[in-house]
């Protein structure tokens, strides 16, 4: 039963600040997801969790004990690396034995802990091997059973699949799934570039960005509901569509001219009369895009189609050069729309509406 | 001639020689021996005709005048030479039919045929100086170990040089004094070297802290015996001690000067201690960059495993590097079986100090005792042979 608080948490080297005012609560027995564009500090984050990284500021908490002083070790944590980091001159069991070795438990202890990981992961016809005589996959289980034998409170991964071959990366990915359900009340946090694996793992996902938390929520939370336009272009793939508007009508709902050649379109999220004539940037996915007879709102000339059976592509000639192309994904098979010009809209309830870069749901 | 000159015109002419010869040999190979090119059975039978003569006739009678030139072909020196000649020439007839193939010949075939040629090429001139240099002497020092000299050449006297040489007390005195120089000066060169490369690796003046320990690494042996001579130097009572280590006895309380260097079994240990200061730079250096070579990564899964530090070094560290640890100490054991420099310069092996590359020199070259001499030598190959095919066989390991 291990919840962690983490409190204004910061980490800078030198002069470089790395993450700053980091406030997070995680209950015992979540799996929580730290997802972010490269080197915004998930790594970071996780080692100072781990205790491999000296904390700058804020107070980090396992359990209710502040640990910001407490070496590894004593955190009651494991870690499983990107690498495996596995001890190459010892075999499987001693791998998973050497922290039980450590802690002065007795042979017979021992023994059983590091029997009942490998029959879990199925290593038990490779204990007298050392790492370098196991395949990729195998040595990833390995690295998840040395955490295993230590029985944490809390599991931390960091891009542990990241080495993997895309089908044993989804098999290793169930596996992970399994071995939680298996431990509900052990807490893990997963770090990972991989938006698949954070959406099917995560209790929650943490999306980090610019030294902070972005936003944190349920999967569906995230990609239903994102809190501004980072998180919402960064779930979700293809991603969110942009299109630069201006407020026309507010109120429940709330109506807003594309620039360019483009309609209206109605949002449901609401908005208040000083909004009116707002600068703001609408957020439509890909797959929330529909055809439609009615003019009067996206139109776009189509400049690349991409069929891929199960949906279709569409890719629209930009307005501008820089602009990025507005995306459409059609769920079947179109055939001969290229070149075409299509009118699109959305249903209200999937069109975002933000200002300056946040939503209006969340202010 | 001013000798630096000299010495520019020797380097000259010896690296120009060197490119000379490789470049005009891989030009004859690939411009007449086997050019790339498709050849028609007339082109190659001409070509056989002039090979033959060239590449086989020739050389076979040179060498076949010369091994009867030296006449006397009965005895066992003529029969030996009568072997080795026969054997070039069939070498010779072997390569001729080797580069002049009979038929019409393909490109790939002259080209493929070329590069198996070629190595050999490169080789040439280090099999030789290397046979004329290393392998020659070792099988004459063998026939010198067996001979002994009379007035106008030598006798054949059987083992009896190996006899006398294990009837002296002094021989004994440097297999003994050897023994614990391959024991004591290894092991201390290997762990103060790993200690060093450990406690300089994470601090910001460990890189001047290595220079300073590497640098005797570039004085000869000669000169840091020098150097310690003047360390270990002792001067009456009466007078101010210019030795460090007579100042720091004194200091510490002691009644009076010591003669370091004349106090038995312990002047071995002081001797020792020249050649440690000197190998720790060698073995700090490797093992340093095996250090390195760790992974990061496994160190920290030790430290979140529970590690303290003795445990991370003794048991993530030191394994990772072991086999790096072995050549280390492997290489420095072949440095100290040879060891003869330090103890020629410090004691010339008086006051127990004796070893034996040192009594091998007294003998071939003081006593002017060429058999025996040459028995000591073989005695010190034995002794070296072993580790250095344990060394190499290592560090092969190594590199793949
Ligand atoms: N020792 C260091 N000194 C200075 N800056 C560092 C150091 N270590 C990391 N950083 C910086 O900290 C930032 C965060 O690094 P981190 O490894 O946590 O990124 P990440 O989110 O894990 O990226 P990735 O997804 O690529 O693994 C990076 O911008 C990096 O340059
Ligand atoms: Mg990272």
């Amino acid at each position: 039963m291990a919840g962690l608080k983490l409190t204004n948490i910061a980490k800078s080297y030198g002069d470089v600040d790395v993450l700053k005012d980091i406030n997070l609560e995680i209950d015992a027995g979540e799996l929580i997801v730290f997802v972010g564009p490269s080197g915004c500090g998930k790594s970071t984050l996780l080692r100072m969790i781990a205790g491999l990284e000296k904390i700058t500021a804020g107070e980090l908490q396992i359990d209710g004990r502040v640990v910001n002083d407490v070496p590894p070790a004593q955190r009651e944590i494991a870690m499983v690396f990107q690498s495996y980091a596995l001890y190459p001159h010892m075999t499987v069991y001693d791998n998973m034995a050497f922290a039980l070795k450590l802690a002065k438990m007795t042979k017979a202890e021992i023994d059983a802990a590091v029997m009942k990981a490998s029959d879990i992961l199925q290593l038990t016809p490779y204990l007298d091997r050392l790492p370098k005589a196991l395949s990729g996959g195998q040595r990833q289980r390995v690295a998840i059973g040395r955490c295993i034998v230590r029985d944490p409170k809390v599991f931390l991964f960091d891009e542990p699949l990241s080495n993997l071959d895309a089908a044993l990366r989804v098999a290793t990915r169930l596996e992970i799934a399994q071995l939680k359900e298996s431990m509900p009340d052990r807490t893990m946090i997963y770090v990972t570039h991989d938006q698949v694996e954070a959406m099917t793992l995560a209790s929650r996902i943490v999306v980090l960005a610019d030294k902070g938390i972005s936003q944190v929520g349920s999967p569906l939370d995230l990609y239903e509901r994102p809190q501004n336009e980072f998180v919402a272009q960064f779930i979700g793939s293809p991603a969110m569509n942009l299109f630069p508007g201006k407020i026309v009508g507010t109120g429940e709902q709330t109506t807003i001219e594309l620039e360019g050649s483009h309609g209206t379109v109605v949002s449901a999220y609401p908005s208040q009369d000083g909004d009116m004539g707002a600068q703001v940037n609408i957020g439509i996915r890909p797959e929330d895009m529909q055809l439609s007879d009615d003019t009067s709102g996206f139109n776009g000339v189509v400049n690349v189609q991409e069929n891929l059976g199960e949906v279709t592509l569409l890719f629209f000639t930009p307005d501008t050069k820089e602009a990025e192309p507005v995306i459409a994904k059609l769920p079947g098979i179109h055939r001969g729309l290229k070149g075409q010009t299509l009118h699109m809209t959305a249903e209200p309830q999937k069109v975002h509406v933000f200002m300056n870069g946040k939503s209006l749901l969340y202010r | 001639m001013h000798p630096a000159l000299q010495g520019l015109v020797t380097i000259i002419i010896g690296v120009g020689g060197c490119v000379g010869y490789f470049v005009l040999s891989n030009y004859l190979l690939d411009r007449f021996l086997l050019p790339a090119r498709a050849m028609t059975a007339d082109e190659t039978a001409s070509r056989r005709r002039i090979g033959l003569i060239a590449f086989f006739a020739v050389p076979a009678l040179l060498v076949a005048g010369l091994v009867v030139m030296y006449g006397d072909l009965l005895s066992a020196g003529g029969i030996f030479r009568l072997i080795v000649g026969a054997l070039v020439i069939l070498g010779l007839w072997r390569l001729t039919g080797f580069i002049f193939a009979e038929g019409p010949l393909t490109a790939g075939h002259n080209i493929s045929h070329a590069n198996m040629i070629r190595p050999w090429l490169f080789l040439f001139p280090a099999i030789l100086a290397l046979g004329l240099y290393l392998t020659y002497p070792v099988f004459e020092t063998l026939r010198l170990s067996f001979t002994q000299r009379i007035p106008g050449g030598y006798e054949f006297v059987g083992t009896a040089n190996y006899q006398q040489m294990m009837s002296e007390p002094k021989f004994w005195e440097a297999m003994r004094n050897n023994m614990m120089w391959l024991v004591i000066v290894p092991a201390m060169s290997t762990v103060m070297g790993l200690i060093v490369a450990q406690l300089t690796d994470r601090i910001s003046w460990g890189n001047i802290a290595k220079m300073l320990i590497f640098m005797p690494m570039a004085i000869s042996f000669v000169g840091a015996s020098v150097i310690f001579k003047l360390i270990y130097d002792t001067r009456p009572i009466d007078q101010e001690q210019i030795g460090v280590l007579n100042a720091i006895y004194l200091s510490l309380g002691g009644s009076e000067p010591q003669q370091w260097l004349t106090l038995p079994i312990w002047n071995n240990f002081l001797l020792m201690v020249v050649l440690i200061w000197i190998q720790t730079g060698f073995a700090m250096v490797i093992l340093s960059a095996a250090l390195r070579g760790i992974p990061e990564e496994t160190v920290e899964a030790a430290i979140v495993d529970g590690a303290n530090p003795f445990q991370i070094f003794f048991k993530i560290k030191v394994p990772q590097i072991m086999p790096t640890i072995v050549v280390v100490w492997t290489t420095i054991t072949l440095t100290v079986l040879k060891v003869f420099d330090i103890v020629f310069a410090m004691t010339n092996g008086q006051w127990g100090t004796q070893v034996l590359a040192n009594y091998m020199y007294n003998k071939l070259f003081t006593a002017n005792d060429w058999g025996v001499g040459s028995a000591a030598a073989m005695v010190i190959m034995i002794l070296v042979s072993p580790i250095l095919i344990w060394n190499v066989r290592n560090a092969r390991k190594e590199m793949k």
